[in-house]
This record gives C-alpha cells, sequence and structure tokens, in this order.
C-alpha cells in the first residue's frame, strides 16, 4: 500500500535580515510504500534534516505537496491543519532525532513512557516497556530513575532513542540516530529498526554510516544542494 | 544557480495556506473569533481569533504592549471587548457567545469554568489570608458551607497543584514564589474548569522552581485534559509547554502555528527577529 507520494517538494528559508531566501532542496519527487525504509544521503548541508523536518512539519515547505495515507484517510502534510499534524504525531508520525532536550525533573524512565500516556496508559502501566527499551538500549537501571538533563550525550541519546520508537508508529522519520552511539547500542538500534520494520513500519532516514542499516534500504534519496542526483526505488 | 527572485521562494510573500482540519475529529473547547478591544485611541487587541482544544496548549508570545495580556483578560471575562465572539464547548453553553451574557452570568461561567493565574501573586491571592483559606474561598462562592468539606477540597487541589500541605495555613505573603504560583493553581483548578489561562506564571521565578511548576501544569493539563492558554515573553518556557503558538504584535497575530515550526522555521520577520534575539 502506497503510504507517501512527494511531488514538487520545495523548501527555501526565506531570511528577512538579509532581504534572501537560502534554498535547501527544490521539486522532490519520491514515493514511499508502507514498510519501505528509504535512506537519504547527500553531503552535510544537502538538506536530508531540513526534509525531515519538513516532513514532521517542524519547518513549513515551501511548495508541492506530500500526501499522507494516514488512518483517518488521506492528507497532504504540506497543506494539513495544525490540529490533524499534532493527531498524527500522537498517532502515527514519529521524529527520532540526535537531540534530545530533556524537560528537567523528569527521570529517564518517565521521559520514556510519556508517549504512552496517549495511549492511555498510566505511568505505572507504561513503566516495564521504557525501562524494557532503556535496558535493550543499554542504558544502566541505576540510571532509569535520574534526571537525563544530567546525562552524558551518548546517554541522552539512548534515552532518546527509547522515547521515540516507544508508542507504535506507521512512519518513523530518523535523524542520525546511531550518531555517538558505541557498538552494542548501535546494534540494539538496528535490531529494533529490523523488528519495527517486519511489523510494517515504514521509516526515512539519514545515516551517518549507512552500512550500519544496509540491509534494511529499499530506495534512497540523494539530495545534492538543491537538485536530486538520484533516485532509487 | 540563484533562485532567491523565483516567486515560490518568497514565503514572506505567499506562505502556504493551511486547509480546514479534516483527520481532527474533536472540536475545540474553547473559541474565539474576531475580538477587538480598544483602550481610548490604543488599539489593543485587533481582530483576533483562536480555537483550543481539549488537552492542547496554545502559547502565545509577544513583547510588553502586544496585547497578549488584554486577550487573556478578554478570555477570563474581566473585560468586555469592542466586538467578537467567544463559545466554551461545554454542556449549556454550545453557540452562545459568552460576551453576550450579563454580568452575573459571565462572572457564573468564570467561577466555574475558567481557572486563572496571575504573573503577580497579589492579583490572584488575599496575601494575609492562610493559603487554604485562598483556595477554599472559590469553594464557598459556589455556597458550600461545611468547614470540613471546604478544607479537604482545598487541600486535595494543594495536593493537586503540589503544594507542600504541611504549609497549607501558611499565608501566601510567608511563602516563595513559586509555592505562591501553587497556591494560585490550586485556586485556579478547585472548582474543576476545563480552561485554564496562565499569564507569565513563572516570570521571576528562579529556573529550577520554574521547571518545576512547569512539570506541574504539565500533568494537570494532560490529566483533566484541559484546554490551556499561556501568555509569556520567555521563548523557553513556550517551547517546554506550548502545542501550538500565536505570535503578537500591536495587537494583532502576526504568526501562528506548530510551537515547534514557529520556533525553528518562523515565517515572519518579526518573529525571526524574536526567534534570533533569544539565542
Amino acid at each position: 500500500m502506497r503510504l507517501l507520494t512527494v511531488t514538487n517538494y520545495t523548501k527555501s528559508f526565506y531570511v528577512h535580515h538579509l532581504a534572501r531566501a537560502i534554498p535547501a532542496f527544490k521539486a522532490l519527487d519520491f514515493v514511499l510504500d508502507e514498510g519501505q525504509f528509504l535512506l537519504v544521503s547527500g553531503q552535510n548541508g544537502a538538506g536530508k534534516s531540513t526534509l525531515l523536518r519538513c516532513l514532521f512539519r517542524t519547518y513549513l515547505p515551501t511548495s508541492g505537496s506530500a500526501i499522507y495515507n494516514s488512518r483517518h484517510g488521506e492528507i497532504d502534510l504540506v497543506r494539513a491543519a495544525d490540529t490533524d499534524i499534532m493527531l498524527l504525531r500522537r498517532e502515527e508520525i514519529g521524529f527520532v532525532t540526535q537531540f534530545l532536550r530533556p524537560r528537567p525533573r523528569i527521570s529517564a524512565s518517565e521521559l520514556v513512557a510519556e508517549p504512552l500516556f496517549a495511549e492511555n496508559l498510566t505511568l505505572d502501566e507504561a513503566r516495564p516497556y521504557a525501562e524494557k527499551l532503556l535496558s535493550d538500549f543499554g542504558v544502566k537501571s541505576d540510571l532509569w530513575g535520574a534526571y537525563p538533563t544530567t546525562f552524558s550525550g551518548g546517554e541522552q541519546q539512548r534515552v532518546n532513542l527509547a522515547r521515540a520508537l516507544i508508542a507504535p508508529r506507521r512512519l518513523l522519520l530518523l535523524d542520525e540516530p546511531t550518531a555517538s552511539l558505541d557498538a552494542a547500542a548501535r546494534d540494539a538500534l538496528v535490531r529494533r529498526l529490523r523488528e519495527l520494520k517486519d511489523q510494517g513500519v515504514t521509516m526515512i532516514g539519514i545515516f551517518h554510516y549507512p552500512n550500519d542499516v544496509r540491509s534494511l534500504i529499499d530506495g534512497e534519496i540523494h539530495l545534492q544542494g538543491e537538485n536530486i542526483e538520484h533516485v532509487a526505488d | 544557480m540563484d533562485t532567491s527572485n523565483h516567486p515560490s521562494d518568497r514565503i514572506n510573500d505567499a506562505p502556504i495556506t493551511l486547509d480546514a482540519p479534516r483527520l481532527t475529529r474533536a472540536t475545540p473547547l474553547l473559541r474565539a473569533h474576531g475580538l477587538f478591544k480598544r483602550y481610548g485611541r490604543i488599539v489593543a487587541v485587533e481582530d483576533v481569533s483562536l480555537d483550543v482544544y481539549p488537552g492542547e496548549i496554545l502559547g502565545i508570545v509577544g513583547e510588553s504592549g502586544s496585547g497578549k495580556s488584554s486577550v487573556l483578560r478578554l478570555l477570563n471575562l474581566e473585560e468586555m471587548p469592542d466586538a467578537g465572539e467567544y463559545t466554551l464547548d461545554l454542556p449549556d453553553m454550545r453557540g452562545v457567545n459568552l460576551f453576550t451574557l450579563d454580568r452575573f452570568q459571565r462572572r457564573e461561567v468564570a467561577l466555574f469554568h475558567i481557572g486563572i493565574v496571575y504573573q503577580n501573586p497579589h492579583l490572584g491571592l488575599r496575601m494575609r489570608y492562610t493559603s487554604s483559606g485562598n483556595v477554599a474561598e472559590r469553594l464557598l462562592v459556589t455556597g458550600e458551607r461545611k468547614f470540613a468539606t471546604l478544607r479537604q477540597a482545598a487541600r486535595d487541589s494543594l495536593a493537586a497543584s503540589e503544594f507542600p500541605l504541611n504549609r497549607m495555613d501558611d499565608p501566601p505573603r510567608v511563602l516563595s514564589g513559586g509555592m505562591q504560583q501553587r497556591v494560585q493553581l490550586a485556586k485556579a483548578i478547585a472548582l474543576q474548569p476545563r480552561v485554564l489561562l496562565l499569564d507569565e506564571p513563572t516570570t521571576g521565578l528562579d529556573v529550577s522552581v520554574q521547571a518545576a511548576v512547569l512539570d506541574t501544569l504539565k500533568r494537570l493539563q494532560r490529566e483533566r485534559q484541559l484546554a490551556l492558554v499561556i501568555v509569556s515573553h520567555d521563548l523557553g518556557v513556550i517551547r517546554a509547554l506550548a502545542d501550538r503558538v500565536m505570535v503578537m504584535r500591536d495587537g494583532r497575530v502576526i504568526e501562528a502555528g506548530l510551537a515547534d515550526q514557529v520556533l525553528d522555521d518562523p515565517q515572519h520577520a518579526y518573529t525571526q527577529q524574536l526567534v534570533h534575539a533569544k539565542l
């Protein structure tokens, strides 16, 4: 089943104090079926992260369309109302980023469990799932009750991954999730992604070392400044 | 290739227009449309419209004098607009423009359905009464007279706002700023309103106290499915709390959107300045 149809997708940032538009990518076309894994590649600054953030609507695309086949019906992610995007973020589309902004005074296990509250689970019900995932990613149990604001970069990254991957999602946007992970955590992540893919989860991801996920990749989109050099499906 | 003159690049001129909600089945709990308010020759609020869904937090940002606090006073039915509609999606009130009600009806709606926390605790609290008394007062007006019931309700409400109960009989004037805000919050939620309005609730508090108060707010909002409107000039607070943001300047809304989008990809020149000034 077709999950996402992206057409003539363009993003540029208009910077008012420069009175100038800074292009990120231009006229992208690609399609994605349910359960497929699309690798986004390209140089630094080619617009890879910008593409993911546009699909998540953290950035507002400039033009084009991205028709997403949600459980509630088809919707263009470019023009969807904010409240519809919020609904999709709660239920269907997840963003996995290397940057974690943990709220102060929230323990690691609560932070990871939080997305499950939207599924009407209480903290006590959600905690075992959170702790299982923290343990899979190699976060030591004596840290589960501690505040991630005090964690090292690598530990924060694992907490973030666990949080991003705990709730069931149909489409995951992965922004360099393996950056700053050690080999064991990277293996745990790839295993988790494999599991999710087998369950039919669709993924679009940026990976600094694509070899980590080579066996998962179904297609690749290569960004080169404003132009795409090559799209494989 | 220089594309800066390409029309589609001039997003400030022709930003994407968003569709009406299509997937969301819920209806907004709070809906205000076409609010206008002037004080003499000063236009404080000019054609402001907003929707807030149950369980949603709307942030309103802007500098002093932008009109954001005026909007909040209108939503709290403290003041009447020169024009505008205001409805709450609650039993017996659907479709009623609250601004058409008489003074007593408005007071009743505000009392039972709208809670407010001010930046300045003096506005919301009697500083020399006990904290529990401040909260219980909200219940007295409903006609409840039994001391034990009032005290228990005050205690429950203070506990929900994570106020240390061993200090519930201290007057606010001897409490720290963070605790005063928790008393205000307890008073605001005592009658279990569905709408909570916050006017710079953590401005002036220590960063760690601020974080703790924000956590309490977030938890309450989630548990009680409140429609919450928070006014703040602090973009950090807005980022931590709000789902959606409205940026105001000179009484008008100049930009609105998802909180992360407005803060990370601001479209309007003024919002870009505001966001970059913060960093």
